[in-house]
């Protein structure tokens, strides 16, 4: 168990920059997923920390120890990849006490640790045999027996899961989970998957063209993204957007949108926008947008383009001027295409935004 | 596709009698009693099959020698080729550096050149530093003749191992050296024998560098080129030295033909 701290990373290909000016504090003991799209460098991050990668600038410290000029395996790290890497030619026992002949730990305490790790991930009647002969699930597993019989100051997990099939994943992503709350090693994961990260993370890191985004926990960054980004990165269907302009009225504030007028709740007094014409972009999810069939005061007319059915809920989209709203509404809600309805925002769970550059106006 | 299919069989059968055909009669020849080789009509059946003729091949002079002689230059072949390939081969696989391409290219330069230029030059640099009639300098003109197929045959053995199993085994605490000889070395090594067989056939079978470059210690093709082409060597002896210089090849690449297989399959992907 071990802090991390990252200090300015940097790292370039020839002329694509992997990550730059990355920064970021790991607390000990903590869960901290990796997220972003594909390409934005979170692999290269993490192989930064594992020692898999030399950096242009930077420097890494795992529990105050400055690791930066060290190899992976004097880093007191272990690392799940996303292929698994377990090797084809040993058996799944060997496999998982390659590490501690490494160290060249006694016979004895291998063959313990082994079981113990065999025991906690149920792969303890899978030890003789080889990688071939074995699922992708059990093979995942073997992966992470292999890394945590190491006993690491710092586990990194590569999209450990995208692998596996739907129902796996689930059931993985639990098992990690429990494997997580048992051992409390600081774990570092990367995924491109946003349920996965709100469900495992104690932090999330969102990443963007090799830049960290946010860090908060998933329910801060679920309901009070930083930028117009994160708002339309995570969650399904992601936030809408609408433009709006800010106005103070009664002493209060309004913001003002597709022809009707929004009292905002009292709080923090959002800064003028830039620009000083109150111009702002509105951010809200679906489920705090109420779906009317008659109009409210301060609703929104908007148009029925599609209703779907999505289990319990009905996930409706709608026109408002030029742009497409998604809505989820009640599963007895209907409307036909093209129907007039009324849209009443939350004020409370409205998110306000620099136009410009996306970054939201309140903390 | 039923006519393609037989199009296809058809072929391969044309191509496997051209090539199994003649290897059939030396084999034939090569047990036939020596009287009814010289008989006419032939018989391609012999009525009784004897060893007579590979004995007698097998007794006369210089034969055991060169036989002896033919196994040390080819184990010295693949002793230096893995030496100067495997390390190429493995850089090939792993490293994107500057001037790779070139390595490549004069890989590829080198199978192009044909060996007949270079023997009268070589003949004399051999003579200058006392290489020459030596099994060590055969052994090195067979080792530049096999590199070339050596360093791409395993070049794609190590491309075929991942190198993240390394890096696995390098954040499990192994060095580089260590990662590499416990983790992609084990799983290397199929190819690699596959490479030593593949140079030790070649080197078994080459004639004219071991013709140019010997007078005394002769190679078993020297000698039997040498017999053949002076004519002075009766019928049998030459069939029973056509069956010694197949024999070994055909049977090495019948247990090794699965892996030739899969290095091709390898390769090809
Ligand atoms: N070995 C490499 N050579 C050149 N460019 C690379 C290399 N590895 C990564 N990159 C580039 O660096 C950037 C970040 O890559 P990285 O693998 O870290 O992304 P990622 O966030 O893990 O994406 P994904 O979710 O697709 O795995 C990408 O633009 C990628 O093209
Ligand atoms: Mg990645």
């Amino acid at each position: 168990m071990a802090e991390i701290s990252l200090h300015q990373l940097r790292k370039t290909y020839g002329k694509v920059t992997a990550i730059k000016d990355l920064s970021l504090e790991i607390r000990e003991g903590e869960f901290l997923v990796l997220l972003g799209p594909s390409g934005c460098g979170k692999t290269t991050t993490l192989r930064a920390i594992a020692g898999l990668e030399t950096l242009d600038e930077g420097r890494i410290l795992i529990g105050s120890r400055d690791v930066t000029p060290l190899p992976p395996g004097q880093r007191g790290i272990a690392m799940v990849f996303q292929s698994y890497a377990v090797f084809p030619h040993m058996r799944v026992y060997d496999n998982i006490v390659f590490g501690l002949r490494m160290r060249k730990l006694p016979d004895e305490e291998q063959r313990r640790r082994a079981a113990e790790a065999a025991d906690l991930l149920q792969i303890g009647d899978l030890l003789d045999r080889y990688p071939a002969q074995l699922s992708g699930g059990q093979r995942q597993r073997v992966a992470v027996a292999r890394a945590i019989v190491m006993r690491p100051d710092v586990l990194l997990m590569d999209e450990p899961l995208s692998n596996l099939d739907a129902l796996l994943r689930l059931h993985m992503r639990a098992e990690l989970k429990r494997l997580h709350r048992e051992l409390r090693s600081t774990t570092v994961y990367v995924t491109h998957d946003q349920v996965e990260a709100l469900s495992l993370g104690d932090r999330i890191a969102l990443m963007k063209d090799g830049e960290i985004v946010q860090v908060d926990t998933p329910g801060a960054i679920y309901d009070r993204p930083a930028t117009r980004f994160v708002g339309s990165f995570i969650g399904s269907p992601p936030m809408n957007f609408l433009q709006g302009t800010l106005r103070r009225r009664n002493g209060g504030l309004v913001v003002e949108t597709a022809g009707a007028g929004i009292p905002l709740a009292a709080g923090g007094a959002p800064p003028a926008a830039d620009g000083g014409d109150g111009s702002v972009l509105l951010g809200i999810r679906p489920e705090h947008i109420e779906a009317l069939s008659a109009p409210a005061a301060g609703s929104v007319a908007a148009r029925v383009v599609v209703l779907e059915p999505i289990g319990p809920q009905n996930l409706l989209t709608v026109q408002v001027g030029s742009e497409l709203l998604k809505v989820t509404a009640p599963a007895d809600f209907q409307a036909d295409a093209g129907e007039q309805v009324w849209l009443r925002l939350d004020p409370a769970r409205i998110r306000l935004m620099d136009p410009q550059s996306g970054r939201a106006l309140r903390a | 596709m039923t006519l393609r299919r037989l199009g296809l069989y058809s072929a391969s059968l044309v191509i496997a009698a051209w090539v199994l055909l003649p290897i059939l009669l030396i084999t034939l020849a090569a047990f036939t009693p020596r009287e009814a080789l010289y008989t006419w009509p032939r018989q391609i059946w012999p009525d009784r099959f004897t060893l007579e003729t590979i004995l007698f091949f097998a007794r006369s002079d210089g034969v055991l020698r060169s036989v002896w002689n033919s196994v040390l230059v080819a184990v010295l072949t693949i002793a230096l080729s893995l030496l100067i390939s495997a390390p190429t081969g493995y850089t090939l696989a792993r490293y994107r550096f500057r001037g790779r391409d070139a390595v490549q290219l004069s890989i590829l330069a080198v199978k192009m050149f044909p060996a007949t230029v270079l023997s009268i030059p070589l003949a004399v640099a051999f003579i200058g530093w006392g290489l020459y009639d030596t099994l060590l300098g055969v052994a090195i003109v067979h080792t530049a003749l096999s590199i070339p197929f050596v360093t791409a045959i395993v070049a794609s053995v190590f491309v075929g191992i991942p190198f993240e199993l390394e890096e696995a085994a390098m954040t499990l605490g192994a060095s580089r050296l260590r990662a590499f000889l416990r983790v992609t070395l084990p799983m290397a090594l199929p190819g690699l024998a596959a490479a030593a067989i593949y140079t030790f056939v070649l080197s078994w079978n080459e004639v004219f560098a071991a013709t140019i470059l010997t007078l005394n210690n002769r190679t078993l093709p020297a000698l039997i080129i040498n017999a053949v082409a002076s004519a002075t060597a009766p019928l049998h002896y030459r069939f029973a030295g056509g069956f010694f210089m197949v024999m070994p090849a055909l049977v090495i690449l019948f247990l090794i033909r699965r892996y030739l297989l899969t290095l091709w399959g390898v390769t090809v992907r």
